[in-house]
């Protein structure tokens, strides 16, 4: 029998496909699988936040970023206070100096002095990361870094994200950023380390006034369920399509 | 195949295969699609572990209570029951082993989070009792005059 | 401060952003646009001729079908040089996410290299045989492994009979067919990186990966043509300059230049208008519709970036040009400016696309400038700044110098 180079290819070249393409295929739940773990996970976070309770003190964006190790002076941050004050001549100023960090101290909205009897209404909007039902972060996320658990967080694997920024220019809501140590994508895990612990997020721990809520939207006894279903409630920026699971209470129109 | 025409075919087979084989080698096995499909779900599983691990630094009142029980009793029974005692205080971590002392901020500037008078209709902190901070002893540190554990109190 | 704010060193805030917003998608997303545009040009110049039998383009069609394979491998450079963890890139190859549009990377821009190498093979075969068989036996280090990347790159075919060749031009003929749509793919897929992103409002349209197709088209044929003049002027010159005298005369090279130059720009002219007529519906239609964003958009592109947009890109990049190569006794240096200013505007095109689309804030009240660094400081001012775009630029030359040593695609007949 004659043995070519040809030969030898071929044989070499069919070895290697077969051995690879059964092991090449994704790793995939059946359909029982996952029917096990829904039900398994009958928990989806979401989040409530009353804009009337709020009064810009700070102490949840100072809270986030010491327990979730975000460098305390960089300006980017996971949560972050908006400051809105509308003027009787309908002219709208807004800020968030360091994301609110420090509070709010002084009636000057950037460089721009605000006199008392001028105001129609002011108000203080924290924000966080919408934990989107349709989260577009994660379906624009080239390598499967960033992903969403049953119970509808949105994290990121720092050993596995490449640093593209994609889902930062995908985010609406402009929650995520480059970790200024891991140079990875960084964004609010609902401090899902303390939610399977039993406690409240760092930001609803520090809030004094209640104004930031946290919970379980499967379950209809939950206090901020029972808000959700039964008062009426706002989201951020819904025309996009992503179905923001951070609910509002008080939301102006010229919320941004 | 009595031709060179597939020649290069062969060659890109041979790359692919090898891309195949190297993914066997470098992606994580418990890497794939789970509960919420792969648009939304596909990532390495243990990574939620990794997430769930990350050590909590913030303890809340209910650590703190025990030990220092002089300071939680009057603070429960006053307005400033609401503030946590690590707002003040600094992230507990595992005090009193690590770190052993809390470094408290006694800062103008924190108590001025809320107590800066800004008249917010419409908002909460309208209603907080607050100073002018340019006017209202300039300078000084609240706790000079103001105890922040018994805040109903006027001075000491 | 602990550890480096991306994006920090070269923006500027106006009025209200979000904390966390910065030009993140900096000059070397401007590039990679750009340069898979070049690739996808000028592959779809070389097949005019192998496919659609353009014969006024036969010379035109090895010598942009090798620089398009140079320009092709330098097009991830960018892109690596963006990541913040550059060694990570391969991921892409390895767990793609397929309702990611830069996934589809790793499957079309591998794809097409295949099918542009594949192309190369096929119309080098017998040069690379006759090599392969020249070199066999000449003494000598470097001919040994000239002799031996030759042996390599023949496959093992050696067959260069009538026959056998005839089978190269059919590959050929399918190859660069197969090519077009899967080169415009290469870059509808770029157009759809900007274009699917909902959340920014300059981007999100369905006409950008058309849009982007068109002007890498124009900006492929116009950088081939340009290349080739420099060429062309640098053989001239060692025509003029060597002692020896040459096969061919001064003035035979300058006709021929000339007239295939002439021919060439013609196809230019039919893409730059369709690219121009797109963008301008984009414009106008935006303006028509004016929803939401319309009225921060609205700021930006006549206000804030009038110039870019008007001045420099529809003016300079392409106004002006098109005049200079309608206009009637087109000279080579007439032609040049016109090529240069048509690359200039495809440039500024997509650095009014990328840079553009984030000069306005997720908040549409608030405003973002990009600083390009000019002078690097660090790795990261260096990779985002004009030393890094300057490195993508000059790459695929430095590539089609070192592949012109192997495949020679400017001999001249």
């Amino acid at each position: 029998m004659k043995f070519t180079r040809r030969d030898f290819l071929k044989t070499a070249l069919s070895g290697t496909i077969a051995s690879v393409l059964p092991l090449g295929g994704l790793r995939i739940l059946k359909p029982g699988e996952v029917r096990a773990e829904i039900e398994k996970t009958n928990v989806r976070w979401g989040f409530l936040v009353d804009t009337y309770k709020c009064v810009g003190c700070g102490f949840c964006v100072k809270a986030c970023k010491l327990e979730n190790e975000v460098p305390y002076d960089a300006p980017v941050t996971r949560t972050w206070i908006e400051r809105y004050v509308i003027l009787k001549d309908g002219r709208v100023f807004a800020d968030t100096p360091m994301g609110g960090r420090d509070g709010f101290v002084s009636l000057k909205v950037r460089e721009t002095e605000i006199k008392p009897a001028d105001i129609a209404k002011a108000f203080f909007v924290p924000k966080l990361c919408n934990q989107c039902e349709k989260p577009p972060c994660v379906q624009v996320c080239p390598v499967g870094a960033t992903y969403q658990r049953a119970d509808g967080v949105v994290l990121v694997d720092r050993s596995w994200c490449i640093g593209c920024g994609y889902c930062i220019m995908a985010c609406p809501y402009g929650v995520r950023f480059f970790h200024p140590v891991y140079r990875t994508a960084e964004k609010c895990t609902f401090c899902i380390h303390r939610l399977v612990k039993g406690m409240k997020t760092a930001c609803v721990q520090a809030c004094p006034f209640g104004a930031r809520q946290v919970g379980n939207l499967k379950d209809l006894n939950d206090p901020i369920t029972k808000v959700i279903l039964n008062e009426r409630v706002a989201v951020l920026k819904d025309e996009y399509g992503t179905k923001p699971q951070v609910y509002y209470l008080g939301l102006d129109k010229n919320v941004r | 195949m009595k031709t060179h025409v597939y020649r290069p075919l062969i060659v890109v087979l041979v790359i692919v295969g090898s891309i195949l084989l190297a993914r066997q080698f470098v992606v994580p096995p418990d890497f794939g699609v789970y509960e919420r499909g792969f648009m939304y779900s596909y990532y390495r599983r243990s990574n939620e572990k990794e997430w769930e691990e990350f050590k909590v630094k913030y303890r809340t009142k209910q650590y703190c209570k025990d030990c220092h029980s002089d300071k939680y009793e009057p603070i429960v029974s006053s307005k400033h029951k609401v503030i946590q005692c690590e707002n003040c205080h600094g992230p507990a971590l595992e005090h009193p082993q690590d770190p052993p002392k809390l470094t408290v901020d006694k800062s103008r500037q924190l108590c001025l989070r809320c107590h800066a008078k800004l008249p917010y209709p419409t908002s909460l902190r309208g209603k907080l009792k607050g100073v002018e901070p340019a006017q209202h002893n300039p300078g000084m540190e609240c706790s000079m005059c103001h105890n922040p554990h018994k805040p109903d109190m006027e001075g000491w | 401060m602990e550890g480096y704010v991306h994006g920090l060193e070269w923006t500027t805030k106006e009025l209200f952003t979000y904390p966390n917003e910065f030009i993140y998608w900096s000059i070397q997303i401007v590039m990679y646009p750009l340069m898979t545009g070049l690739v996808a040009g000028a592959f779809v110049l070389s097949s005019l001729y192998h496919v659609f039998g353009q014969k006024d383009l036969k010379d035109m069609a090895k010598f942009s079908l090798v620089f398009s394979f140079a320009l092709l491998i330098a097009a991830p450079m960018p892109l690596l040089l963006h990541l913040q963890h550059p060694l990570r890139g391969t991921e892409v190859f390895f767990t793609p996410h397929f309702t990611s549009a830069i996934s589809a990377f790793g499957i079309v821009f591998f794809t097409y290299s295949m099918i542009v190498a594949s192309e190369i093979w096929f119309v080098y075969r017998k040069f690379f045989v006759e090599q392969a068989l020249e070199l066999k036996d000449k003494e000598g280090i470097l001919n040994k492994i000239k002799g031996c990347i030759y042996r390599i790159l023949t496959l093992g075919a050696y067959d260069i009979s009538e026959e056998a060749l005839k089978k190269d031009e059919k590959a050929i003929k399918i190859l660069a067919g197969v090519g077009i749509p899967v080169a415009c793919f290469l870059h509808g897929y770029a157009g759809f990186i900007f274009g699917s992103v909902k959340a920014n409002a300059l981007w999100m349209t369905p006409l950008m990966p058309v849009i982007f197709i068109m002007s890498a088209i124009v900006s492929g044929i116009a950088l081939c043509m340009l290349t080739y003049i420099l060429i062309m002027e640098w053989k001239k010159f060692r025509i003029k300059t060597s002692k020896k005298p040459w096969e061919l005369t001064v003035e035979d090279v300058k006709g021929a230049e000339l007239e295939l130059i002439r021919k060439t720009s013609k196809y230019l002219v039919g893409f730059m208008i369709a690219a121009i007529t797109l963008e301008l519906l984009d414009l106008v239609f935006r303006g028509y519709t004016a929803v939401k964003s319309w009225d921060i958009l609205r700021s930006v592109i006549y206000g804030k970036d009038f110039v870019n947009i008007f001045i420099l890109q529809y003016g300079l990049g392409n106004l002006l040009p098109f005049v200079l190569l309608l206009l009637p006794k087109a000279s080579i240096r007439r032609m040049v400016i016109a090529l240069v200013l048509v690359l200039f505007g495809v440039f500024m095109m997509r650095w009014n696309v990328v840079i553009g689309g984030q000069a306005f804030s997720l908040t549409f009240s608030g405003y973002m400038h990009y600083h390009i660094p000019i002078i690097p400081h660090n790795i990261e001012t260096f990779k985002e700044g004009l030393m890094g775009a300057l490195v993508v630029g000059v790459m695929p030359f430095v590539l089609f110098w070192a592949f012109n040593k192997i495949v020679p695609s400017l001999k001249y007949k």
